[in-house]
């Protein structure tokens, strides 16, 4: 019997020997390329990169703009997520498809749409001013607030999906527990609802924040070359500039930053696991 | 239920079907700019026309992109409903250390940044003498699909009775003939699940392929851009609205057949 189950095992060769060659050790060869000197293993740079004052710009827009990204998803995705999990029938029917279809489309259509929507010209200026709340055009894009925006817009499924999972599995039968024994709405919510929902906002955010530290496809359309992320440096200086070195250190960080995620998301899951 | 509860479950319906408002916004507005006659993006769009879809037949190079997304999407995804299979059976029935490494391993590529995956591809290709576009590509679209597929059937096959396996085995089936014709029949809607959305991943990965086309071989997203550079007129809403038109075709056929409830779920 273990003979078996070891050969069984041993199915996963061929796919896990795929990927250590094509993916992961082009990644370390990376990695590696990116510390060697002239004489030796050398910072020096990345030394150069984090003393650049551009470059520091652009780490922290990076950083900042895929934060506030993850914040905006979340806090539209945790009510929608809470209403989803209460709907039924119809409604049940609409939430899904207003999230599975734009799933299906590729970022490229998203990302268009919205670089027309936030034209001086576009809809939603057009729209802003038949109201009555501009008088005249407003500046969105080449903004920051926008590219957030869009960001949000195209990522925003991946992040109530999961809380929806966590919160239509919870008892509900709980939170009701906690009432009849004289619990608070507010009390319910923050000692129930919200820590056995924690799971879901984690892996949400997680995978939100990865995204969106490495999206090149959206701030391309929505921001442009005036505002440059890490993503877009990165194919800058591969595909303009033609200058290795500096690509290759810009990827080396952000994929540090990426496997940072990984790693600090699925320990955080752990702890929460662990703690249930 | 106290004024408090009603005023939560209030505000939660609000932002949803704002949220649903704001998740259609920008599919609404690519189909009905694509409908526009005029040459740029007004809305609402002074007279309806077709002009926009029949400009796409003098698009060069449209149709090329098309059929070789395609491509890669297929055979990239049939790699990987092959190779995913055979992990996942292994995680799922073998017995060995470090299971949960494997599955973390394998569905890290979706977290990991494009570009440096690609960047990474494109000079490790060149160190071991790989020039060929279309292996190359095909190699990363197996990176991409990968994850995708693995995450459904790592937990389906979680939640499989495998001992279904072992009945078919005693009656004489070898052990691949019982996991085809046990197995997959079995778990079909999460290969179906997966397997669409790693043939969307393909067909939409842009950052990974940048890097590793030539002149001849540049697939639909990379086309796509390079219109939107050289340009950008509303041809490229048509372009989207079939993209969307294909996209709710696949959804209307996997939603009859698998069920939306089971597609969200993974």
């Amino acid at each position: 019997m273990i003979a078996r189950s070891n050969r069984i095992a041993l199915l996963a060769v061929p796919g896990l020997a795929f990927l250590a060659i094509i993916y992961a050790l082009p990644l370390v060869m990376l990695l590696f390329k990116s510390i060697q000197g002239a004489e030796g293993l050398t910072l020096v740079t990345y030394i150069d990169f984090f003393r650049d004052e551009f470059n520091q710009t652009v780490l922290w827009r990076t950083l900042r703009v895929a934060l506030l990204t993850t914040l905006l998803a979340l806090v539209i995705a945790y009510p929608t997520a809470f209403a989803m999990a209460r709907a039924k029938g119809i409604w049940l029917t609409v939430f899904m498809v207003a999230l599975v279809l734009p799933m299906s489309l590729g970022v490229i259509v998203k990302a268009f749409a919205w670089s027309i929507l936030f034209r001086s010209n576009g809809f939603l200026n057009t729209t802003l001013q038949a109201i009555g709340m501009t008088d005249g055009p407003v500046r969105m894009l080449f903004t920051e607030t926008a590219l957030i925006v869009g960001a949000a817009n195209v990522f925003l499924p991946f992040m109530v999906l999961p809380i929806y999972s966590v919160l239509r599995q919870l008892n509900s039968s709980l939170p009701e527990a906690a009432s009849s024994l004289g619990a608070t709405p507010w009390f319910r919510f923050t000692r129930v609802t919200l820590p056995l929902s924690l799971p879901g906002v984690v892996a949400g955010s997680a995978f939100t924040f990865s995204l969106a530290i490495s999206m090149y496809v959206i701030p391309s359309l929505i921001v442009g070359e005036r505002q440059q992320t890490l993503s877009m440096l990165i194919a800058r200086s591969f595909l303009y500039l033609r200058n290795e070195p500096l690509g290759s250190t810009i990827s080396a960080v952000l994929l540090a930053i990426a496997i940072f995620v990984v790693l600090f998301s699925s320990w955080l899951a752990g702890r929460l696991g662990a703690r249930q | 239920m106290t004024q408090t509860d009603r005023i939560t479950i209030f505000f939660a319906w609000a932002v949803g079907i704002g949220c649903i408002i704001f998740l259609m916004l920008p599919i609404v507005i690519t189909v009905a700019t694509s409908f526009t006659s005029s040459s740029v993006y007004t809305l609402p769009p002074p007279e309806w026309s077709l002009r926009w879809y029949r400009s796409l037949e003098r698009r060069s190079g449209l149709w090329e992109a098309v059929q070789l997304s395609l491509n890669l999407a297929f055979i990239s995804t049939a790699i990987s409903m092959v190779l995913g299979t055979m992990a996942a059976i292994a995680v799922a029935r073998g017995e060995f250390r470090g299971k949960q490494a494997i599955a973390t391993f394998t569905v890290s590529p979706l977290m990991m940044p494009g570009l440096v995956v690609g960047v990474a591809m494109l000079q490790f290709f060149r160190e071991i003498g790989l020039r060929d576009a279309y292996w190359s590509l095909l190699l990363a679209h197996v990176v991409i699909t990968l994850p995708f597929v693995m995450r459904t059937l790592l937990a389906s096959m979680g939640a499989f009775d495998f001992s279904l396996i072992d009945a078919a085995r005693t009656l004489g089936m070898s052990y691949p003939r019982a996991i085809l014709k046990v197995l997959i029949p079995n778990l079909a809607p999460a290969y179906l699940t997966g397997g669409l959305f790693a043939f969307l991943a393909s067909m939409d990965n842009y950052p990974i392929s940048i890097f590793l086309t030539d002149a001849r071989n540049k697939t639909l997203p990379i086309k796509m851009l390079q219109y939107l550079e050289e340009q950008p007129d509303p041809s490229l809403a048509a372009m989207s609205s079939g993209l969307i038109l294909m996209a709710i075709i696949v959804l209307v056929v996997a939603s009859r057949t698998v069920g939306l409830n089971r597609m969200i779920e993974t």
